[in-house]
């Protein structure tokens, strides 16, 4: 078997198959990285895994996920101005959590440089949104770069490190979810390790440090300095790039996915190249390189602005036309859908059909029509939410309100069990629930809330709830892990990145944080779940229910890791079935199948032979399959 | 020129697509591997994240030198790989070029509506019925005597491997791509059923 280690700590200069987000790593290792932190988000938590597989011996940095992406954020700070070279990475609106933080850093001398990695999410793949990023970076005058493959991200990263490292300032490399997630075969230089200076080099005087007041206007007077620095050094770089097809009259400028996107679809006129516009290529996509886009402009008739999601290029390169009197026709967003989705090739065609009708052939896809519905993810069998749900749906009354927040148990918003009707961000429930509970005594009140996520953005609220004395009932969906991102540890984990450590369990918090009335059960045990959620709700003020499974999806992994996994299954007996269906219909788990005439049968890909199910049947005709068999005969 | 050279020169699109829990990382990662040891210059993207959870979960893979972007346009591809019936159906019909390729594994993993009742099941059948107006030639991968469904994704492999459908990839290569993958008792299983697709003809 290869080895992703040797991969990623590899002496020689080697060329390897690999997703963006460990070409990452490899970058981090060559580059000398010595602080690295992190919260999980889709697009990059396989970051992580690609850190994992260099045991911690052998891990020439130190990782952690911290409790947030806020957290991570100071933690790399501190690291880089006592001289570490730092870098810290989550998803798109994990920058919201940081924000706080973030923008403070270009008014800091980073005296051991930082980076700065976004998985930003076009597309909304897994996300609430799909924010353009690109707008934090002229909030903060943070310089990001965009690669556009997983080469680029290997080369870009390094490229981060050096302007960082010179100018002692941070800066953001800005990853989409097509590129953390793009493979292929990437080369990788070569790695000397270092030998570390260990030394804590914080000192005042490379300041200063304390943003206050007279204080706070040379500091950003060097962030506005350094920022028209990385703009000029753009210029002496290769970051962007032209590609001259010798086209007077047309020109686009984009970057990242959209580029590669618009590269294939232009392979549609590969035998006409003298319609092929001319591209202007973005590495650097702020600050924007003035004197390479005027020159662009100037040398063509009209120049598309070809990118994702917002008008942040269009805008700046609009107003840098008005003021040099250019008189080049500018061609951007034309209209809302411009603005909306990843820019696939799909995407990227209709847009520039758009533009200029007479550049592409002719449409050549056909009306098509699918006869099944969207598959959207779902909780798996034995999940633990899933037992959660389905009592908790049997206590509530239809018209009481319930909130989702994010991670697995989000899910249950979809049907059957449409709970969680509203969903801000990572730990808004509490607070979103109290806020419904005002003037409120008709409609009961609960909030759910993840464990991962209570210590992520979770506790503010809880305090809150207790020392405003807000009337509802919190749900702590306890799976033992972070199961969405896929399974990272956290503090009521028992263990963290690299050792166990003590765990800090919910109860205790909650406890500590003065919520009297807790109530606390497996969710396998339904009943019972089911009258405490009852109870809770009926009692007045703020109460906790701790509804406690391990993420089975972890839990079976494990037990075939150690081997001691049995292979259960359930089975319908049939003589008992008489098709109340509450299996399908309500208990919903993927397991049960259904056929037209109404038998149920169980689909043995899927069934992991939990028995939480058996006690939903009111006749109980399902029922454990006798060992090595299973299914339905 | 032979269709193996057009394709060295051109392009060939592999659309992979399943549900999440199938084991379709591994399905296009040994594909991807193969390829690439067959001599094509590979990009592909996986579906990861939340998406995998139950849900529909999609691989891009494209072959040869003509690629830019790993994403596979609507329509286009040249053949569909699935895992299962139902997305057999959904890969064909967004992505699938009239007069493709489809090889599915035979297994039937209802989708929420088709489990509530509210949409009809698909069959074997059905998808022959759809291929047709497509123009699409359709090969159904199932093995009666499978014990593990987690190594359904090595019967299809298997299958690619010995009718050479990834025209000059060789089951070597695919040996080797296992081999960079897998290790213990995962590798031997995998591979013993690897070999025993393949020997056949």
């Amino acid at each position: 078997m290869k080895e992703l280690k040797d991969v990623m700590l590899a002496r020689e200069a080697q060329s390897e198959i690999v997703i963006g987000n460990s070409a990452l790593v490899r970058a981090m290792v060559e580059a000398g990285t010595r602080v690295v932190a992190a919260y999980p988000g889709s697009p990059t938590p396989e970051i992580a895994e690609a850190i994992k597989a260099i045991p911690r011996k052998e891990r020439p940095f130190y990782f952690e996920f911290s409790t947030n992406e806020k957290v991570a954020t100071e933690l790399a700070f501190g690291a880089s101005i006592n001289g570490h070279l730092s870098t810290v990475f989550f998803k798109s609106v994990g920058l919201n959590v940081a924000a706080d933080s973030f923008v403070q850093l270009s008014l800091m001398e980073l005296t051991g440089g930082m980076v700065v990695v976004i998985g930003d999410d076009p597309g909304a793949n897994s996300s609430q949104n799909e924010q353009d990023n690109r707008h934090y970076s002229q909030l903060s005058y943070i310089p990001m770069l965009e690669p556009a493959t997983p080469q680029e991200v290997y080369r870009m990263y390094l490229e981060a490190v050096a302007i960082s490292r010179r100018e002692k300032m941070p800066i953001i490399l800005r990853l989409t979810t097509h590129v953390c997630h793009a493979k292929e075969r990437v080369s990788f230089g070569g790695w000397k390790p270092l030998e570390f200076d260990d030394k804590p080099r914080f000192s005042s005087e490379n300041g200063p440090y304390v943003p206050i007041t007279r204080e706070v206007f040379p500091m950003k007077r060097r962030a506005l300095n350094k920022w028209e620095k990385v703009r000029e050094y753009a210029s002496s770089s290769d970051l962007n790039r032209i590609e001259d097809n010798n086209n007077k009259k047309r020109g686009i400028i984009t970057t990242g996915v959209p580029y590669l996107s618009l590269q294939d679809v232009l392979q549609d006129l590969d035998d006409d190249r003298q319609n092929k516009p001319d591209i202007l290529k973005l590495g650097l996509v702020q600050p924007l390189d003035k004197k390479l886009i005027l020159s662009f402009l100037k040398e063509h008739q009209e120049v598309k602005i070809l990118e994702e999601l917002d008008d942040v290029l269009e805008l700046q390169i609009k107003s840098l036309a008005f003021d040099e009197k250019i008189e080049t026709r500018i061609l951007g967003k034309q209209g809302i859908e411009d603005w909306m989705g990843e820019y696939t090739p799909d995407k990227v065609a209709r847009v520039l059909r758009r533009c200029w009708p007479d550049l592409l052939p002719k449409e050549e896809t056909e009306e098509r029509s699918l006869p099944i519905s969207p598959r959207p993810p779902q909780m798996c069998p034995g999940c633990g939410h899933r037992s959660a749900f389905h009592p908790i749906k049997k206590a509530l009354d239809k018209h009481d309100i319930t909130v989702a927040d994010i991670g697995c148990h989000t899910l249950g918003f979809l049907p059957p069990y449409e709970m969680g009707e509203v969903l801000l961000s990572m730990g808004h429930s509490t607070n979103t629930g109290a806020g419904l509970s005002l003037f409120n005594d008709e409609r009961k009140v609960v909030a759910f809330l993840g464990d991962s996520t209570m210590f992520h953005a979770g506790l503010p609220g809880i305090v809150n709830a207790v020392f405003n004395d807000h009337n509802l009932t919190l749900i702590l969906m306890e799976n033992g892990t972070t199961a969405m991102t896929g399974h990272q540890d956290h503090p009521a984990s028992g263990q963290n990145f690299n050792q166990k450590v003590e765990a800090i369990p919910v109860r205790q918090v909650l406890e500590g944080l003065g919520v009297k009335e807790i109530y606390e059960t497996d969710t396998y045990a339904q009943d019972r779940l089911q009258e405490m959620v009852e109870q809770a709700v009926s009692s007045s003020g703020f109460n906790a229910v701790i509804a406690r499974h391990p993420c089975m999806l972890k839990f079976t992994r494990e037990q075939r890791r150690q081997g001691s996994y049995k292979d259960k299954k359930v089975k319908i007996d049939q003589e008992e079935c008489v098709q109340i269906h509450e299996c399908v219909s309500d208990f919903a788990c993927p397991t049960f199948q259904l056929e037209e005439d109404g038998t149920v049968w169980v689909q043995d890909d899927l069934c992991i032979g939990d028995g939480s199910c058996l006690q939903t049947c009111p006749t109980r005709a399902i029922v454990f399959a006798e060992q090595g068999g299973g299914g339905d005969e | 020129m032979s269709r193996t050279q057009t394709i060295r020169n051109n392009k060939l699109d592999l659309y992979l697509i399943g549900v999440g829990g199938q084991g379709i990382g591994m399905l296009s990662e040994i594909l991807i591997r193969a390829a690439d040891y067959a001599g094509y210059p590979v990009r592909g993207v996986d579906t990861h994240g939340l998406a995998q959870r139950g849900g529909m979960v999609v691989s891009n893979l494209r072959l040869g030198p003509k690629t830019f972007t790993p994403l596979i346009r609507e329509q286009q591809a040249d053949m569909v790989i699935a895992l299962e019936r139902n997305e057999a159906l959904r890969g064909m019909i967004t992505h699938l070029k009239r007069g493709g390729e489809l090889v599915y594994y035979d297994t039937s993993w209802q989708t929420l509506a088709a489990r509530l009742g509210q949409e009809e099941d698909i069959t074997a059948d059905r998808i022959v019925a759809e291929a047709d107006k497509l123009d699409v030639s359709v090969e159904r991968v199932f093995k009666e005597d499978l014990e593990d469904a987690r190594m359904q994704n090595m019967v299809l492999i298997g299958h690619l491997a010995d009718k050479e459908r990834i025209p000059g990839t060789k089951p070597e290569d695919y040996r080797q791509a296992i081999n960079d993958l897998m290790r213990g008792s995962m590798l031997e299983a995998n591979m013993m059923l690897f070999d025993s697709l393949v020997n056949q003809g």
